[in-house]
């Protein structure tokens, strides 16, 4: 039976844990979560103007990076970092040396509880992180691991045990993620509705992954969340997250590993502009047309056991299938070549990269 | 130099701004009508309310126009917001006797609608139902004249509500368990489940594509960024799963080692279980859309020792598989979650071990066989849809146990009654 840790986690993962993020403005906003980061490294990726200096607030212990630093270490590898578009956040979870990564947006901030309780997030993401998920049949009660919870009659003992889980995809107060027609007309609404739950999302189906406050075991995953190529002079924005999470559901599908959805909540501050959002999505709304229906259909052969290899192919596919929907996806295809090469020559093999046996493919 | 507008014309320009505040064109000439009507739809002024004005003063001229540019009052739906009473069953199977506190507590939620009680076959005593309700009550004598004594050990136990479902002739069938009594919400407000349980029917689902913000048609909800728009008008949802606070539906293993545990966690969702994804759905609080799927919830799986505790049955799980392939074959959606009923406690979980062990055990095979069922594409109907899955069944799984090859039979046997007693024109009476 299920039963919850009894360990305080959140002192367990202090020198595994990385805490990723992106930003082009400040960091203020680290002031408020003080209490629950600042035991953990943080990594900060600089976007836009390199010359301007990214102020941290004291007593972090972090590295930052801005383009000079990205086209240092990645040299001619460095084009397949995002400009000017969060995506740059991804060169973050490479240049890292632990285990787990968080990332949140510096508009997120910490959200209290129905009770009125600050929420620890960090926290939250890696409870999920450390228990199992249940992808192979829907638990209607939700989350078993948790206290209180349990599998539900008619549940089969011999899935009770789950799968490791690979990502931790939290939710948002306030200001809700909704594309720019739907922010259009509805620029008022406000996600208010506190949802106490965590699920597994089941194999088999795809889900849009939000960036702004996920947590994923680098060493089972890292090398699929590839923010891709968005920003300054890519055709699309706004959807970098959600190709690394069609990516990544796909290739954890296949690898027999668990994605979690559901708390812990940030509150999300800051709207963007719906205008300039809608330039961005504008031809991401019609290729999701062509990209959902790619990714549900996508297989991958029976040798690809690890991570880097099911990304390679899935970057074949990409270039034979939606290469006829816009050159855009060769130019993609080829940069999720080159962040594979980069990302193992950042890690080497032999240190942890996840090779799971194809049994644990159902 | 071009000619200043007449005051005629400026009159007519004037109108078409004040139409709001015009309740009749009849006095006005023939000309000025035409030329008004021509004005108002140039203007892009012609509502529904304006075109009846028109209509109304008679004129032969307008009827022409209206004719020659084939105008047509469409009719837009409107969503009913309120439940329609009479397009809903509430059925309740009877396993204890005394309804009283059941029926009582009840009362505000269930006293608008039409109730069917079916009475287990197997219960001795009369039972005892409080007044004021609308009902129908059948007992073990109508089963058997309805549909033969051999055919009516479809029936006992908690099977017997099936029988409800079969003889109901509304659109909609709601039912609970008769240990279940409402519950409250985070609010501590009474939650109306049958309420709740329409609205999940009535609005779509979503199972091609998970949405992050759970069910993206209720109030404060929508779907999220990434969603692809295609998929977000939905399909029909064909059956509603609640889920139960206090007691929760927990195997038989699990109550025994948890005796104290008790559900508390309210969570204010509704979820559409994913197409192709399984799950466990227990029928101690359900609701679905009888015309569409009426057929697909078989009282099919009985254990050899199923006995009077939820906990001692497979029936609805069974079932609960059943219908949830056939709603991914038929493209209908399932939802999860909201509401809850309150689960009062019962029973000996430990006691149950014994009978319930064989159910845990069956459950190992039933699962891989539903996850890999696939239906032709012949089967366009629940009850085609059915028939398949039970020779599915007869094939794949009746050498492993009896109970699936009689779980096979008894499906057969559902849908010949099903076509039988359950389409008839006329309701039949107690």
């Amino acid at each position: 039976m299920a039963e919850p840790a009894t360990i305080s986690p959140a002192t367990l993962l202090k020198d595994e844990l990385d805490i990723v993020i992106p930003t082009i403005r400040n960091l203020d906003f680290l002031e408020m979560w003080r209490p629950f980061f600042q035991p953990y490294h943080l990594i900060i990726v600089q976007d836009g103007d390199p010359s301007k200096t990214i102020k941290v607030p004291e007593g972090f212990d972090y590295e930052l990076y801005n383009r000079n630093d990205i086209n240092r270490i990645l040299g001619p590898k460095a084009s397949c970092i995002s400009f000017k578009d969060s995506a740059c956040r991804c060169f973050g979870y490479m240049v890292s040396k632990k285990k787990y990564i968080y990332t949140i947006d510096d508009d997120c901030f910490v959200a209290k509880d129905p009770s009125g309780k600050d929420i620890n997030a960090l926290e939250q993401h890696i409870k999920n992180l450390l228990s199992p998920s249940t992808p192979f049949f829907f638990n209607t009660l939700y989350d078993p691991y948790r206290a209180g919870a349990d599998f539900v009659r008619g549940y089969p003992f011999s899935l009770r045990e789950g799968v490791p889980t690979a990502v931790s995809h939290g939710l948002w107060l306030n200001i809700p993620d909704y594309d720019a027609p739907t922010q259009l007309v509805k620029p008022l609404e406000r996600n208010t509705r506190y949802v106490d739950a965590i699920m597994t999302i089941p194999k088999g189906t795809l889900f849009p992954m939000c960036g702004m406050n996920l947590a994923f075991n680098r060493e089972l995953i890292g090398a699929a969340m590839y923010f891709g190529l968005m920003g300054d002079g890519q055709p699309i924005g706004r959807y970098d997250d959600m190709w690394a999470g069609w990516c990544t559901k796909v290739i954890c599908d296949h690898l027999g590993l668990g994605v979690k959805t559901g708390l812990p909540y940030i509150w999300h501050s800051k709207a963007s502009n719906p205008f300039v959002n809608l330039k961005k999505e504008y031809k991401g709304i019609y290729w999701q047309e062509e990209l959902i229906p790619f990714f549900q259909s996508v297989t991958l052969p029976k040798d690809c056991t690890t991570v880097q290899k099911c990304y390679i192919e899935i970057s074949k596919q990409v270039k034979a299938k939606l290469g006829k929907v816009d050159e855009y996806f060769n130019k993609l295809a080829d940069a999720m070549v080159t962040w594979i090469e980069a990302w193992d020559e950042l890690n080497p093999s032999g240190a942890k990269s996840a090779e799971l046996p194809n049994g644990a493919a159902k | 130099m071009r000619t200043p507008p007449s005051l005629l014309s400026l009159t007519i320009d004037s109108a078409v701004i004040n139409l709001s505040n015009i309740t009749d064109l009849s006095p006005l000439p023939d000309h000025i009508l035409i030329d008004l009507f021509l004005r108002t739809l140039r203007a892009g002024k012609l509502t529904e309310r304006v075109l009846k004005l028109f209509i109304a003063t008679g004129k032969d001229e307008v009827h022409s126009l209206i004719q020659a540019l084939n105008i047509q009052v469409i009719v837009t739906p409107v969503l009913p917001t309120k439940i329609k009473d009479d397009e809903i069953d509430i059925v309740i199977g009877a396993v204890s006797s005394d309804m009283t506190a059941f029926m009582n507590e009840w009362r505000p939620i269930f006293s608008r609608f039409h109730l069917i009680i079916v009475k287990d076959p197997d219960l001795k005593e009369e039972l005892k139902i409080p007044e004021g309700f609308n009902l129908d009550v059948y007992k073990k004598s109508d089963i058997d004249r309805m549909v033969g004594s051999s055919t009516s050990i479809l029936f006992s136990g908690y099977s017997c509500r099936y029988f409800g479902y079969l003889v109901s002739r509304k659109k909609y069938i709601v039912s609970v368990d008769d240990d279940c009594l409402p519950a409250r919400d985070n609010k501590g407000f009474l939650v109306d489940a049958v309420a709740q349980h329409i609205t999940n029917l009535r609005t779509p689902a979503t199972p091609f594509f998970f949405n992050t913000l759970y069910d993206p048609f209720s109030e404060g909800a929508d779907f999220v960024r990434g969603y692809p728009f295609s998929l977000r008008s939905g399909v029909k949802c064909a059956l509603s799963c609640g889920l139960w606070l206090n007691l929760a539906d927990h195997d038989a293993p699990t109550q025994a080692l948890k005796t104290r545990q008790r559900n508390s966690r309210y969570v204010d969702a509704v979820i559409t279980v994913p197409a192709r994804a399984l799950a466990p759905i227990s029928g101690i609080n359900i609701a679905f859309d009888r015309e569409v799927v009426g057929p697909a919830l078989v009282p099919a799986l009985r254990l050899a020792g199923e006995g009077k505790f939820r906990w001692e049955t497979m029936e609805d799980i069974w079932s609960g598989m059943c219908v949830k392939v056939v709603c991914d074959h038929l493209g209908l959606g399932v939802k999860s979650g909201l509401p809850y009923v309150w689960r009062t406690d019962r029973g000996d979980a430990i006691a149950s071990l014994k009978k319930e062990w064989e159910g845990v055990k069956l459950m190992e095979e039933v699962v891989p066989f539903f996850q890999s069922v696939r239906l032709p594409r012949t089967a366009t109907t629940a009850e085609d849809c059915v028939i398949e899955v039970a020779k599915a069944v007869k094939e794949q799984l009746g050498s492993t146990d009896p109970v699936f090859a009689r779980a096979a039979g008894a499906m057969l046997d559902w849908v010949k009654l099903w076509k039988s007693v359950g389409s008839s024109s006329s309701p039949p009476g107690v």
